[in-house]
């Protein structure tokens, strides 16, 4: 087992693997089981991951409370009148990680990635590299492995949690991890991984949890939307060539300090920042009936 | 440090929107559904904390009830698992409640039988959809549903513990945790024990007829 990133490197590099190859090994010894099983269990959290990716952007959503929904539709459809500022690859992430998020806020089946808030940064990224780059499901499955080795170092040294560490601990978690898949979807090296993960980490340090209503609904779908962009532009920057001048294991620590020193009303209590807001509080009481 | 699994990562699948008020609150329904039987006609929820605050709006109280139906965290049905309750004739209700010193995300859940007798379990979702039996009816209790678990209650006497668990090694079922409470010296007592294996119907059905065993309840992991 590999308990920081620098570990991990030194794994795939002493053998010249990769990090999906370290990730799934440890896997198998871990659950005991053979590796047909474990991708054959990867791939059906592919399917539901798909599935919410792809079921706003031709549904109206909308959520339990009223508040969000159908912006994914939005999205996509201006998408398709083909003049968008960010081009067209960015559109299709912003739109399937939107539809994620309204899935899970209209009580849809999601996969928790690593936490059901920040669900929609590693599918929307996965999926639409995997369309520009050409990859097969094969290669998509790779590619959640190396997502989710990110996620376990983190979630051993840092947090994934909200509650814990505010947004960053979410949906900079889900960017890392993704920024980190798809720089070896794209044929980088495991130390490209790792900067492209760090770089998208460094970019939301410090981002708050302020839900409004402490549902997982306001600002979390466009949080998630803006991450998986993170996630996008980390990657690219990494397989250019640019490097991460903080390592990985510092920037987790550094993440999971800012966290701590993050008041608590700024992680998932619905008392500071935009839930604190005039609209913040009058949406709360409508919602809540209070 | 804890070891987490790639599907502790990318996953679980569940309905959304949170693995702690939904996915957790239907963990918590379906394991207190397993304790309390399914012969039971109304079902009352007391939330407590957070559960009170948000139970609509994150669909804590659809999760509930999908679960003491018997649904899955990740089974599409659960948003509509209130109409499937009164299809059924189950009365369902939810009060907003202080339990006191608890977890922000408890749940007092009382059963009402056929037979007029009630049984309360309260549980706490205590995050990414784990969570935690905290007590049935009056006794204290502390296991998470994610093992198959054995609830063996008995009157407190020498030896009782020693033949629970030599007809569980007999049937080769290990065990991984084991708690004992008792109300007072000789008086009833609760044996819970976290396995390993699944323990069969006739293992359950042996325990219960053992000398001094008041009642013998097993419950699959959830």
């Amino acid at each position: 087992m590999y308990n920081s990133g620098q570990e991990l490197l030194r794994l795939a590099n002493e053998r010249g693997l990769r990090i999906c190859d370290i990730v799934i090994e440890n896997e198998c010894e871990l659950s005991e089981q053979p590796v047909e099983v474990i991708r054959n269990r990867m791939k059906e959290i592919l399917k539901v991951m798909t599935e919410a990716a792809n079921y706003g952007l031709e549904r109206e959503t909308k959520s339990v409370s009223g508040i969000t929904g159908g912006d994914a539709k939005k999205v996509e459809e201006y998408r398709k009148k083909g003049r968008t500022l960010c081009g067209d690859a960015v559109l299709r992430a912003m739109a399937r990680a939107l539809s994620c998020s309204e899935v899970n806020a209209a009580m849809g089946r999601i996969v928790a990635a690593p936490t059901a808030g920040s669900n929609g940064i590693v599918p929307a990224v996965i999926i639409t590299a995997a369309e520009v780059l050409e990859i097969d499901e094969e290669g998509i499955v790779d590619g959640l492995f190396t997502a989710s080795g990110i996620g376990q170092i983190i979630a051993k040294n840092a947090t994934v949690s909200g509650a814990e560490g505010g947004c960053q601990a979410e949906c900079g978690s889900a960017a890392a991890m993704a920024a980190a898949a798809v720089v070896e979807m794209a044929g980088g090296t495991p130390e490209m991984a790792l900067h492209a993960a760090s770089i998208a980490i460094k970019n939301i340090l410090g981002l708050v949890c302020d839900p409004i209503a402490g549902l997982v609904e306001a600002p979390c779908a466009k949080r998630n939307s803006s991450g998986s962009i993170n996630a996008l532009t980390s990657a690219d920057l990494a397989l250019a060539g640019v490097k991460s001048i903080i390592p990985f294991d510092e920037v987790v620590e550094a993440m999971y300090r800012v966290g701590k020193a993050l008041p608590e009303s700024l992680r998932e209590t619905a008392l500071g920042g935009l839930a604190a807001t005039p609209t913040g509080i009058r949406l709360r009481k409508q919602i809540l009936g209070e | 440090m804890k070891n987490y699994s790639v599907f502790d990562i990318l996953g679980p699948v569940m309905i959304g929107p949170s693995s702690s008020h939904t996915a957790g609150a239907a963990r918590l329904g379906k394991v207190a559904m397993s304790i309390a039987g399914k012969d039971f006609t109304s079902v009352t929820f007391y939330l407590h904390g957070s559960f009170a605050k948000t139970y609509r709006g994150h669909g804590t109280d659809r999760a509930l009830v999908a679960g003491i139906l018997g649904l899955n965290a990740d089974d599409s049905r659960l948003r509509n698992s209130i109409e499937m309750a009164s299809q059924r004739n189950i009365k369902i209700n939810f009060v907003e409640t202080d339990l006191g010193d608890e977890h922000p995300n408890t749940v007092k859940i009382v059963f009402k039988k056929k037979d007029g007798t009630e049984v309360e379990v309260t549980g706490s979702s205590i995050g990414g959809g784990n969570i935690i039996i905290t007590k049935i009816n009056e006794d204290n209790v502390e296991f998470t549903g994610t093992l198959p678990t054995l609830i063996v209650k008995h009157v407190d006497t020498k030896g009782m513990v020693s033949k629970i668990t030599s007809e569980l090694a007999k049937n080769e079922i290990n065990i991984a945790t084991m708690k004992v409470n008792r109300k007072g010296k000789g008086k009833e007592a609760l044996t819970v024990i976290e396995c390993d294996n699944v323990i069969s119907s006739e293992v359950v059905e042996k325990l219960s007829k053992l000398e001094q065993v008041l009642s013998a309840r097993f419950i699959n992991p959830v």
